[in-house]
């Protein structure tokens, strides 16, 4: 039901009293409000619940994130498997 | 896809068990509250990374699940109403009340309807000026700014004939019950991430303080799910409790302050039954007197009959953490996802229900 899924935000628009964006997932685009993200622009990954963007991806933290990551993973790649844990059905 | 694939590594994934591995002495008893959360240890098969040390219990985070049957009786009440255009998120649409469930109320003739987006109702509202056009307004806090938006955009519209039937209910209340509880085994929280991105964490900070538990704000991938373990096991094993934060890409300390605006603007605290588990004071939403004329139950006065839940359902020591899925007699047999017995089987994302699709081919005799 918390289900958010990351989009990139391809334009935005302001429509009445809403800003609302295409934003881009995989091959698929949807409409989005970003009413809760109103510093959002073009290019920027947002985090999309319901319709409404509920925060912006920190691109910086992300890479952090991963980077930090990948060197534990450099560790110990040796002895393990690359790959996803199981094959992507296509639903995040 | 951008910010999934990378959080979905085994090789990552393998060494962060690893990690955990290498940090772990003793035994401890952790819980995720998200049912997102929940899937996702069940669907990578994370317990089976972890050492035999770290036990995983499941929190109450379904709302769909937790929805109380006082409330799907109200929502059947309403959609079987001639005129009326019910509009729900889809996974409610087979949660059964006391006596039949909105997909029946479909399939009898009832205009019950599918939407992604509570906006999307609101467009059936505009649409439609001479029916009644009903939202069911359920979820977490990551859910509640959104059907605040609605109701908010519905009155300075002045769209009339749009309602919403809010039955929203808040995690740190829920997680005060469990730490509060003499039978309590939880030694650690992974805090829900989406929650935390609307809420920020300050509230978590509070009750971690408090009950001397640590708690880290987990995202969704196992990646995230296995990081904020190891996180967990590490503050444990130093005999720290505080709140970390796993899912920086996406979560602040204070949260997304717009979202937070609108639904203090529409909402107000109040005590919320939880199925499964009962009321639980201030652990909920309603909307505020201000927006009466969009509460469904004001429009609607439904019947407020109290049902009783079976007796052989033990959803609220699961919900709890004090028991698993496999405890319980009629997993899998009286109680099954396509006639759930109670509140932890009745959506995909509860406990019981992840355990019978991922889980029971190993675990039960």
């Amino acid at each position: 039901m918390c289900l958010a899924v990351p989009g990139k935000i391809v334009e935005a628009l302001d429509v009445g009293s809403s800003r609302i964006a295409k934003v881009q997932f995989g091959g698929v685009s949807r409409q989005v409000y970003l009413d809760f993200v109103p510093e959002a622009q073009p290019g920027d990954y947002v985090l999309v619940h319901v319709g409404f963007a509920i925060s912006r991806v920190e691109p910086e933290e992300a890479l952090r994130t991963y980077e930090l990551l990948k060197q534990i993973g450099e560790l110990v790649e040796d002895d393990l498997a690359e790959g996803p844990l199981v094959e992507d059905e296509g639903q995040p | 896809m951008k910010y999934l694939d990378e959080y979905r590594d085994a090789r990552i994934a393998r060494a962060l068990a690893a990690r955990i591995r290498a940090a772990v002495s003793r035994h401890w008893v952790l819980m995720e509250i998200c049912g997102g959360q929940t899937h996702t240890i069940m669907r990578y098969g994370l317990e089976e990374l972890l050492p035999p040390e770290v036990e995983l219990v499941h929190g109450p985070g379904c709302p769909v699940c937790v929805t109380p049957l006082e409330i799907i009786d109200s929502a059947i009440e309403i959609a079987a109403r001639p005129g009326v255009i019910f509009v729900s998120y889809g996974d409610m649409l087979r949660v059964p009340g006391s006596r039949s469930d909105l997909f029946r109320v479909k399939a009898a003739g009832g205009d019950v309807r599918i939407a992604y987006s509570p906006m999307d109702a609101l467009k059936i509202a505009e649409q439609n000026p001479g029916r009644q056009v009903v939202f069911f307004g359920i979820g977490f806090e990551t859910t509640a700014p959104a059907n605040a938006m609605a109701v908010w955009q519905a009155k300075r519209r002045g769209i009339a004939n749009f309602s919403m039937l809010a039955s929203h209910v808040l995690v740190p209340p829920a997680i005060e019950l469990i730490l509060g509880s003499p039978a309590n085994r939880v030694q650690g929280f992974i805090a829900p991430g989406h929650v935390c991105s609307v809420v920020g964490y300050r509230d978590y900070e509070t009750l971690s303080q408090r009950f001397h538990v640590p708690m880290v704000v987990g995202g969704f991938e196992p990646v995230d799910v296995l990081e904020a373990i190891a996180m967990l096991v590490e503050q444990l094993e130093q005999g720290q409790a505080r709140v970390e934060n796993q899912y920086v890409r996406s979560v602040t300390r204070a949260g997304n302050v717009p979202a937070q605006k609108m639904m203090e603007e529409v909402f107000e605290v109040t005590g919320r039954q939880w199925r499964g588990i009962g009321e639980i004071p201030r652990s909920g939403y309603r909307l505020r007197p201000e927006y009466a004329a969009f509460d469904a139950e004001r429009v609607f006065a439904t019947s407020q009959i109290r049902v009783a839940e079976p007796e052989e359902c033990i959803s609220a020591l699961v919900l709890q953490g004090q028991k698993k899925p496999v405890d319980c007699a009629a997993f899998g047999t009286a109680c099954t996802p396509e006639r759930p017995l109670g509140a932890s089987m009745v959506s995909s994302e509860g406990v019981c229900a992840a355990y019978y699709a991922y889980r029971r081919h190993y675990e039960v005799a």
